[in-house]
């Protein structure tokens, strides 16, 4: 035990986490160079492009320090506010971290959050100035910056560059000597956590964890504590590149657990594993049941792909435990799916992977939060869908979710993102200078203002400097209306939304001009109208086209124009048809860009 | 009764606009020549000994041929088929090949209809478009044509020239009125990919027309036409007399056709056909005897498909009748609820159960006659 050394890494979005990661796993070995790929942990083909991590990894290496061979169990962690809760639970396995952060940008706002969940864990931190060989680095001063934050001395701050393989091999050694071995009782009750779980479809969900005390053996009773559910351990075994079984995983170390779970979501991370005969008593603290937070309609573009949708999205689930959703039905776009998403990048990966892995092509409706709704009777409703959204006489109050958003920016920009949090019915808490020109800003912002567009209009007033982390903090009564748009008198309840009465007019203007661009002309007038109830608020007319171009058509054109038709009639099919207005699936995002 | 189509695919110059197949290096123009009457005799099983009833020489520039460049064609196809007494021979040609000596000798050999590319009566318009002739040489064209003996004329206008106003079309109409030819096709004038006008569009060179102005050109012409005794038998076809063009009819009631030439299409009944579009490999490749053609199959759905587009486009409309004795598919069935909002929204008319575009319905025949398409 005394030779494990269990370690996450934290960083920001493109600090070159990944990168690095690569290069301990070069030097240590354990890839060879041959099976070497860019973001060897980033396995899905979304996050390498994106050059983000959207699930965990562990991986064991083996480093031999003055003769001695150690085990290095490396956690790696989610890069978004999204999986924040995923992140705590890697962080709660570990004993050590590894701050990274780039030479030439400093520290960012989710990096100090999860900093800070990691000290509150005791976490050995060991930072790393990442990029120092970039022509924009300025190691001196982002040091100075990481020195004031953990109070730690200069000479332990670590000089690296993932790209060209600089100060691999201090970072190793740093792990051996600064991270403390775990500690534990190997002959006390199981007590295991589960940080992660991993869908193989030959072999069922595989389930990730740190042992913290006792041991777990092939062939052993299990049973998960929160979820209540007992299984055999069928296989276990620890994480090399390619999964080794083993008979026993020891205390203090990491592994994997195969036993025949065939469903993602029956795996809750931060779980406890024990045996089912001598049990432990101790829950691994900081469990939760994680809640989406922003909720959209997913639907088929073909109504006739229902069913094959509902394949997919049951496969994805396999693997997407976060992903929650039942089935809804809509006039516009007639049989799909509510989901639930943990944010706005988790809706974005799953409708990417729909059509990727599955070849499913979605359209997505407005995304919403979840508002609770008293009612006059007494009652409360937990409304997630416009649709769902009670006759307005009646609901008593309405209240909806609020967030605590820390925003990290240069102070150069400190007027436009309070101008930005302001305009989004926020309210400042808090401001407070890390350096000289670096602003931490804490503010109160409703969820339901910050799931459209908030973060891209943050990147863009701080030229891409600000960043963002956030945490729910209960719900407050808010002024919300349904706000409904009509296309020739046709209520689209697809692009229904529940908004703030004071906005509801801007709102309902901009999505009029929006779909105004996009909705194509047709053989009539379409008048596209905003309502709340029955009062219209903005109106807009998409003309009548004119005339098709009648192109000639003798023996030659035949077949090419039938084709021409053909497709025309094709590009048709994926729109959907409210009365008789054809709408494309675009338009169905458009709330989501109506600043573009 | 079947229609023999001929692929003259040379050009003194190229119009911007078009996208047909035509070479204006010339030096090929006798092997071609040879090449087409070999094809005649190759290609002579095709029609399966049915009579034929129009014979149509298009391009290209078919009347750029010599008189005994055409005189060859013409006699190797009557050598291999059985051209009707009255059949209905049309060459089309350019203002500027038709002195007084080539009009004699075409209508010597057998020719007796004649589609002149006016194109237009403005001179501006027509340098733009890049034609070889100007005005003056057209109506020239159309009156020796005349004293020469033909009577079966058409001529060509091209519509939605981008303009300030409709000042110029309403003076080439009127131009076209006075003339008074039997026969007249116009055209919107279309920006093709792979065109000098489609390369200029990507470059913004050039505007195209939006469609409240062609369609105001196209109801103008619309009117005109009706005003003077023409009968729109067809979305860019005009005819008085009864002189429709038989040939290009012919296509739109899925008759057979053989097409001879470079580019040219043919069409069985069942499957369409059409040669390389290439002049040098389509001669060698007549040389060694091969007919150098790409076939395509039609589907049932693609054959009622095409009826619908090509019938709609004409005065007697989509015949639900022929398409179910063609393809199997009862169309009338199948989109019953759309094509009853389609007569309620007054684009459509139902006659003697047969389906007519309305004088509205005429300017969405493409978007009309995709929503009646039958999914494959």
């Amino acid at each position: 035990m005394k030779r494990i050394r269990n370690f996450c890494i934290i960083a920001h979005i493109d600090h070159g986490k990944s990168t690095l990661a690569d290069r301990l796993l070069e030097f240590t070995k354990t890839v060879t160079q041959r099976e070497m790929q860019a973001q060897l942990l980033d396995s899905m083909d979304l996050e390498r492009e994106r050059g983000i991590t959207i699930k965990s990894h562990a991986i064991q290496m083996e480093y031999i320090y003055e003769g001695e061979n150690y085990i290095l169990n490396l956690i790696d962690t989610p890069g978004h506010v999204d999986f924040s809760y995923e992140v705590s639970r890697s962080i709660a396995a570990c004993e050590g971290a590894l701050l990274i952060v780039d030479a030439s940008q400093g520290i960012e706002a989710q990096t100090i959050s999860n900093l800070y969940l990691a000290l509150e864990h005791d976490l050995e931190i060991i930072p790393v100035l990442n990029k120092i060989d970039l022509p924009g680095a300025d190691p001196e001063m982002v040091k100075e910056q990481v020195v004031d934050l953990l109070g730690v001395n200069a000479e332990d701050v670590i000089y690296a560059s993932g790209k060209e393989g600089l100060g691999i091999e201090e970072i190793l050694n740093a792990i051996v000597r600064r991270i403390p071995p775990p500690t534990g009782d190997p002959e006390a009750p199981l007590q295991a956590m589960i940080f992660d779980s991993l869908f193989n479809s030959y072999r069922g969900v595989e389930v990730i964890f740190r042992v913290f005390n006792g041991q777990i053996s092939k062939g052993d009773k299990v049973k998960f504590m929160n979820t209540g559910r007992e299984y055999e351990a069928d296989e276990v075994g620890i994480l090399k590149l390619q999964h080794k079984p083993v008979d026993c995983v020891t205390t203090g170390n990491v592994g994997y657990l195969i036993s025949g779970i065939k469903v993602a979501r029956e795996v809750k991370v931060g779980d406890t594993i024990t045996h089912v005969e001598k049990p432990t008593n101790q829950l691994v603290k900081g469990f939760e049941d994680v809640k989406p937070m922003v909720f959209a309609g997913i639907y088929p573009v073909e109504t006739s792909e229902f069913e094959e949708l509902r394949s997919s999205m049951e496969k994805l689930q396999l693997n997407d435990a976060s992903l929650v959703w039942e089935p809804e039905t809509s006039v516009a776009l007639g049989f799909g799916f509510r989901c639930g998403f943990l944010g706005m990048l988790h809706m974005e990966i799953v409708q990417e992977r729909l059509e990727r892995e599955f070849d499913m092509t979605v359209i997505t409706t407005v995304p919403s939060v979840q508002f609770r709704v008293n009612m006059t009777d007494g009652t409360l409703k937990m409304v997630s869908a416009p649709s769902e959204m009670p006759d307005p006489s009646k609901i008593d109050t309405i209240e909806e979710p609020y967030i605590k958003a820390q925003i990290i920016t240069k102070s150069e920009y400190i007027g436009a993102v309070i101008a930005l949090c302001m305009d989004k019915r926020g309210i400042i808490k808090n401001q407070h200078y890390l350096t000289v020109d670096r602003v931490e800003l804490v503010f109160e912002l409703p969820l339901s203002e910050i799931v459209f567009d908030f973060f891209d209009k943050l990147k863009t007033i701080s030229r891409g400097y600000a960043s963002l982390d956030y945490e729910l903090i209960g719900f407050r009564e808010s002024n919300m209306v349904k706000l409904d748009i009509m296309l020739n008198g046709e209520k689209v309840d697809a692009l229904s939304a529940i908004v703030h009465r004071d906005k509801a007019y801007e709102w309902g203007k901009r999505l009029c001009e929006k779909l105004r661009e996009l909705l194509p002309r047709q053989m009539f007038e379409i008048a596209i109208q905003a309502a709340i109830g029955t009062k219209v608020i903005a109106r807009e007319t998409v003309k009548a086209m004119r005339k098709n171009v009648l192109a000639k058509c003798y023996g030659g054109d035949i077949s090419r124009k039938r084709k021409l038709l053909e497709k025309q009639k094709k590009g048709k099919k994926r729109m959907r048809a409210v009365g008789n207005v054809e709408i494309p699936q675009e338009a169905f995002m458009a709330v989501l860009k109506l600043d573009q | 009764m079947a229609g023999i189509y001929v692929h003259i695919p040379f050009c003194k110059q190229a119009c911007y606009y078009c996208d047909f197949h035509f070479s204006t290096t010339r030096h090929l123009q006798e092997d071609m020549v040879r090449a087409i009457a070999r094809e005649a005799e190759l290609q002579k099983h095709f029609l399966h000994g049915e009579s034929v009833e129009t014979l149509y020489f298009g391009g290209g520039t078919p009347s750029i041929l010599e008189l005994p460049q055409l005189e060859r064609i013409l006699q190797s196809i009557d050598q291999h088929f059985s051209i009707q007494a009255n059949a209905e021979i049309t060459l089309e040609a350019n203002p500027e090949d038709l002195s007084a000596e080539k009009l004699r000798g075409l209508k010597a050999m057998g020719v007796n209809r004649l589609s002149i590319g006016t194109q237009s009566f403005n001179d501006e318009f027509l340098h733009w478009l890049n034609r070889v002739h100007d005005s003056g040489k057209a109506i020239s064209a159309i009156e020796n044509s005349r004293k020469a003996g033909f009577e079966n004329l058409s001529i060509d206008l091209i519509f939605a020239i981008p303009h300030a106003d409709h000042s110029i079309w309403h003076k080439d109409v009127a131009m076209a009125v006075e003339l008074a030819p039997d026969h007249l096709s116009a055209y919107h004038l279309t920006v093709e990919p792979n065109t000098v006008f489609g390369n200029w569009l990507k470059k913004r060179k050039i505007d195209i027309a939006d469609d409240q102005f062609a369609a105001e050109q196209f109801e103008y012409l619309y009117e005109q036409m009706l005003l003077s005794g023409y009968d729109a038998y067809e979305i860019s076809n005009y005819a008085r007399n009864g002189r429709i063009s038989r040939h290009n009819s012919s296509y739109w009631f899925h008759k057979p056709y053989l097409g001879l030439g470079p580019g040219a299409h043919s069409f069985n009944g069942i499957k369409r056909q059409h040669n390389i579009y290439n002049n040098p490999k389509y001669i060698k490749a007549i040389e060694t005897e091969k007919i150098p053609m790409v076939e395509e199959i039609l589907s049932p759905a693609d054959l009622a498909n095409e009826i619908i587009m090509t019938g709609l486009r004409t005065k007697w409309g989509l015949k639900p009748g022929l398409i179910l004795e063609k393809s199997g598919y009862e169309v009338m069935e199948i989109h019953a609820v759309r094509i009853e909002e389609l007569i309620y929204e007054g684009m459509l008319l139902l006659e003697n159960g047969n389906l007519i575009l309305s004088r509205k319905g005429r300017l969405f025949a493409d978007t009309i006659a995709a929503e009646l398409f039958i999914a494959g």
